[in-house]
């Protein structure tokens, strides 16, 4: 079985410590997305993964062995590089087969295992290239095939799209996602872009400054963020986070407007912080006004920028495109019944729904 | 962070050669260097006493040297001037042709494989007063040519050969250094009304500063050392010393005198002179480099 | 520079730099064109100026009578053995320079270890002192260690100094990191990294230093006067002084001749057969 295991797995450079404490049980075949922003640790973590960090403290287990002390060749993975680590001297066919010809596979073998993920990557045709005469996709395509070729028991792929242009990341995301499901491998990828971690993860870990914020299935996030971090980074555009106090029946905002909430209330006059998307915030004839300033119009979606009266923080609603409201006016909005989230202001976790 | 292997045996190993020919042939002789050049040997070479800087007081007195420190001057100089500015006519030159750098370069290119003590044999040949096919011309003009015994032609016969050596080297840098150039400064310049000597003496030759800086302290360490060939080759340091360089003082007075202390001391002082001036390299001239 | 798509750049100017550059190449090529020609003339053609400017009849001859052993009556050693001395010379110290300094920098660049840093500072410094300045402790060093009239003599210490070593040190510094991990992860280990990885991509480099170092070997002088007593350790550079220095009336100047065109052949064939990567390299080193 090719599990993956992290337990407790922290790292320290010169004595800051900059992972603390990470664990996840990874089951076979499960596509794992580690999602953050820049600096959070993520790559970091895989790296420790792969071997070529150190790990301070805490076990990392592949295939049910402790690999700590492993090289990356002992430890049965294969990865992707961000800028692709293609061998610039090798042809693509020799990029692809050094892993396997250092691991002593000769002679036909070892053509036909390139072959076969060459095909998978639509890479035939160009065996014969050197990288400096590929594009940028193909590159990527290449660093994907060397890693499929060693069929080892986890891929790591570091950031893998985001030397690409918008449009070849799209459908490249799909070709992971395809690929990973036909040849049933335990992948651990590592992202900044909310979209990848949405669309391919089976379960995703939220990072943040070097702690795993939130590990669960996509859509459990999104519909249950753990703390503001989480509630803020997943969803596009961002859910909306207002500072209040509960009163009766609901909270008061800081400039002073109710916001009517049903459900359990922690007591009344406690400080929260009340997390709501903007497709949660539906037009109605009583409820919050938000002064719109500014609205985008994207099509099959509008989105209205506003501020509600002495509040600082600005407020995002989404609205259907085909009636959008000017710049200027006044929208009222009530959040959707059961869409509320509600987080400590000091904790950033969450309190209740 | 730069990516590393783990090992920890296997890089002292791979150190390991470079290290022991360092201490052994650097470290240790620099060492001694020091050490000999404050001793002062008995007549019979049966035992040496300190003597602290002595050696260098009278080393630094001997109007020998002082001579020495002269000759090596104006050789120095004069070799640096010539091999730099008739390289710098060259690469403006070149770069001004639109057809046949190539050729030139080839030919340009011969003396930097010749060793310095032929160069100066070559121009012995030329120059010879009995044969020398360059010499010929000068004696029917009148000219008393018999650089074996005039000190002043001695001197314009190694600083001729070893200019002509080093042409080739500063050749490469300043066409080089000339092709870093922008284009786009020199028709700027143009169009602004510069004409050509113009252009050259005020946007071309400042910003060659950095190679003609790299190529002074080069050309300044070869004229200092990698001449003692040429030295040795044709004049031996003479007509009475007319052409003694400092190098070669301490080959002659360490090897041939055998005076070892002395020439320890002669050692010491080069020593500083090269470090100064490597030094001043590294720091000034390479800073693009990082270490570390 | 745009001088010659640019308005100033007329057929005059071209014209006055050709003929610079012809007359550069002319007083560059002179010495050596005419030594070639004298080892192409007799004797008596030699020792009364001026030599005529072409080549002589006596070419064959005398080079069949310098190589068969006309040169062992003055010199006291065959020219064949003296070239070999020289060709050892060189391709030892070019060959020995270049494997050590890759290995060090290697090492320095691509390993932690304890002293790393010191270490490598310890080898840049053998860059300040050429070995002119250290002769006589040198000297004795060699003396004491037995090296005297061997090729490891003339060898040995002169692949020490630190300027390859900081080359490849700069090249390798350019290596991606990402390299290093994706060969990590494919399992190579610091032997298969350097074999099939960094050497490859470090080919030119090391074309260029070769022709710089074999050079660089060949033209030594001062070394090997003081390390060879015997003469038929000699190299042809100081053969050649040799011959030159103890003239009399009867050296046979045509063979003196045919032994300097021999001397300065091989090391001017390599330079200009090799001349990309050699500028290419004298160039990128030193900057």
């Amino acid at each position: 079985m090719a599990t993956v295991s992290l337990r407790d797995v922290r790292k320290s450079y010169a004595g800051t410590e900059v992972i603390h404490g990470v664990s996840i049980d990874v089951a076979d075949g499960e596509f794992i997305v580690i999602v953050g922003p820049s600096g959070c640790g993520k790559s970091t973590l895989l790296r420790m993964v792969a071997g070529l960090e150190a790990i301070t403290a805490g076990t990392i287990e592949i295939a049910g062995r402790v690999v700590n002390d492993l090289e990356p060749r002992a430890r049965d993975i294969a990865m992707v590089f961000q800028n692709y680590a293609l061998y610039p001297h090798m042809s693509v066919f020799d990029n692809m087969a050094y892993g396997l010809k250092i691991a002593g596979i000769r002679g036909a073998e070892l053509r036909a295992r390139v072959e076969k993920a060459a095909d998978m990557l639509e890479l035939r045709p160009y065996l014969d290239r050197k990288p400096r005469a590929l594009s940028g996709g193909q590159r990527q395509r290449v660093a994907m095939g060397r890693a499929l070729v060693r069929g080892p028991a986890a891929f790591l792929l570091d950031e893998p799209l985001s030397n690409l242009d918008a449009k070849l990341r799209v459908q490249m995301r799909l070709q992971i996602k395809d690929l990973q499901r036909s040849v049933d491998t335990t992948t651990l990828y590592v992202t900044h872009d909310q979209v990848e971690a949405m669309t391919l993860a089976d379960r995703l870990i939220v990072m943040n400054a070097g702690r795993a914020e939130q590990i669960d299935a996509p859509m459990a996030i999104y519909e249950r963020p753990a703390s503001v971090f989480v509630a803020g980074f997943i969803g596009s555009p961002q859910m909306n986070i207002l500072p209040a106090t509960v009163a009766e029946g609901g909270l008061t905002l800081a400039g002073g407007q109710a916001v009517p909430l049903a459900g359990p209330l922690p007591p009344a006059g406690t400080a929260v912080l009340l997390g709501i998307r903007p497709e949660h915030l539906a037009p109605a004839a009583e409820g919050l006004a938000i002064a719109v300033h500014a609205v985008e119009t994207l099509g099959a979606d509008a989105y209205a920028h506003g501020r509600a009266a002495g509040v600082g923080e600005p407020v995002v609603v989404r609205l259907p495109g085909n009636a959008p409201p000017a710049a200027g006016s006044t929208l009222t909005v009530r959040p959707e019944p059961g869409f509320a989230h509600l987080f400590d202001p000091e904790t950033g976790r969450r309190i209740a729904q | 962070m730069r990516a590393t292997f783990p090992h920890r045996l296997l890089p002292w190993l791979l150190v390991a050669p470079q290290l022991a020919i360092s201490l052994a042939f650097f470290y240790w002789p620099a060492f001694r260097a020091l050490r000999q050049s404050m001793l002062r040997e008995d007549p019979f070479g049966l035992s040496s006493r300190f003597v602290g800087l002595e050696n260098f007081a009278r080393v630094l007195g001997d109007p020998a040297y002082v001579n020495s420190v002269r000759v090596t001057v104006v050789f120095s100089l004069l070799t640096v001037f010539f091999s730099m500015a008739i390289a710098l006519l060259l690469a403006v030159q070149a770069e001004k042709i639109v057809r046949g750098k190539g050729f030139y370069r080839t030919v340009l290119i011969w003396p930097y494989a010749v060793a310095a003590a032929i160069a100066g044999m070559l121009w012995l040949f030329l120059f010879n007063p009995s044969f020398g096919t360059l010499a010929w011309p000068l004696r029917q003009l009148g000219i008393h040519w018999d650089p074996l015994l005039d000190g002043a032609q001695a001197m314009g016969l190694v600083i001729a050969a070893a200019s002509w050596k080093q042409i080739s080297y500063n050749f490469l840098f300043f066409v080089a250094g000339l092709q870093a150039i922008p284009k786009s400064l020199i028709e700027a310049a143009a169009i602004d009304g510069a004409g050509p000597a113009r252009r050259f003496w005020t946007i071309v030759f400042p910003l060659l500063a950095p190679t003609s800086f790299f190529l002074l302290v080069v050309n300044t360490v070869y004229a200092l050392f990698d001449t003692f060939g040429i030295i040795h080759a044709v004049t031996s340091g003479g007509p009475g010393k007319a052409t003694e360089t400092l190098v070669y003082k301490v080959y002659n007075d360490g090897f041939v005198n055998l005076q070892l202390g002395s020439s320890a001391a002669q050692s010491v002082i080069l020593m500083i002179v090269v470090i100064t001036l490597t030094a001043f390299q590294f720091r000034y001239i390479e800073r693009r480099v990082h270490y570390g | 520079m745009a001088e010659p798509t640019m308005i100033g750049g007329r057929p005059a100017g071209q014209l006055v730099a050709h003929l610079i550059l012809i007359l550069g190449a002319v007083v560059v090529a002179f010495p050596i064109w005419y030594v070639f020609v004298a080892s192409t003339h007799s004797i008596q053609t030699i020792l009364r100026p001026p030599l005529p400017m072409l080549p002589g009849p006596y070419g064959p001859e005398n080079y069949a009578e310098a190589l068969s052993g006309g040169i062992n009556r003055i010199g006291g050693v065959s020219v064949g053995r003296l070239l070999l001395n020289t060709t050892l010379v060189a391709l030892g110290i070019a060959t020995g320079k270049i494997i050590i300094s890759m290995a060090s920098a290697y090492a320095v660049v691509f390993f932690r270890f304890p002293l790393r840093m010191a270490i490598f500072w310890l080898i840049f410094i053998t860059l300040m002192l050429p070995v002119e300045v250290r002769i006589l402790p040198t000297y004795k060093v060699m003396v004491d260690l037995g090296l005297i009239d061997t090729y490891a003599g003339l060898i040995l210490p002169l692949i020490a100094s630190a300027t390859a070593t900081l080359l490849f040190r700069q090249f390798f510094m350019t290596i991606p990191n990402e390299l290093l991990e994706a060969a990590r992860v494919d399992g190579a280990g610091p032997w298969r990294f350097f074999r099939d990885i960094l050497l490859p991509l470090s080919a030119t480099n090391i074309a260029a230093l070769f022709v710089i170092l074999f050079i660089y070997g060949w033209t030594q002088y001062l070394w090997p006067l003081l390390v060879t007593n015997s003469n038929d350790m000699n190299t042809i550079v100081i053969a050649l002084r040799k011959m030159i220095s103890f003239a009399d009336a009867d050296t046979p100047w045509n063979l003196v001749m045919v032994t300097c065109v021999l001397a300065i052949a091989p090391p001017i064939l390599v330079v200009v057969l090799m001349q990309r990567w050699f500028v290419k390299g004298l160039v990128e080193t030193e900057k």
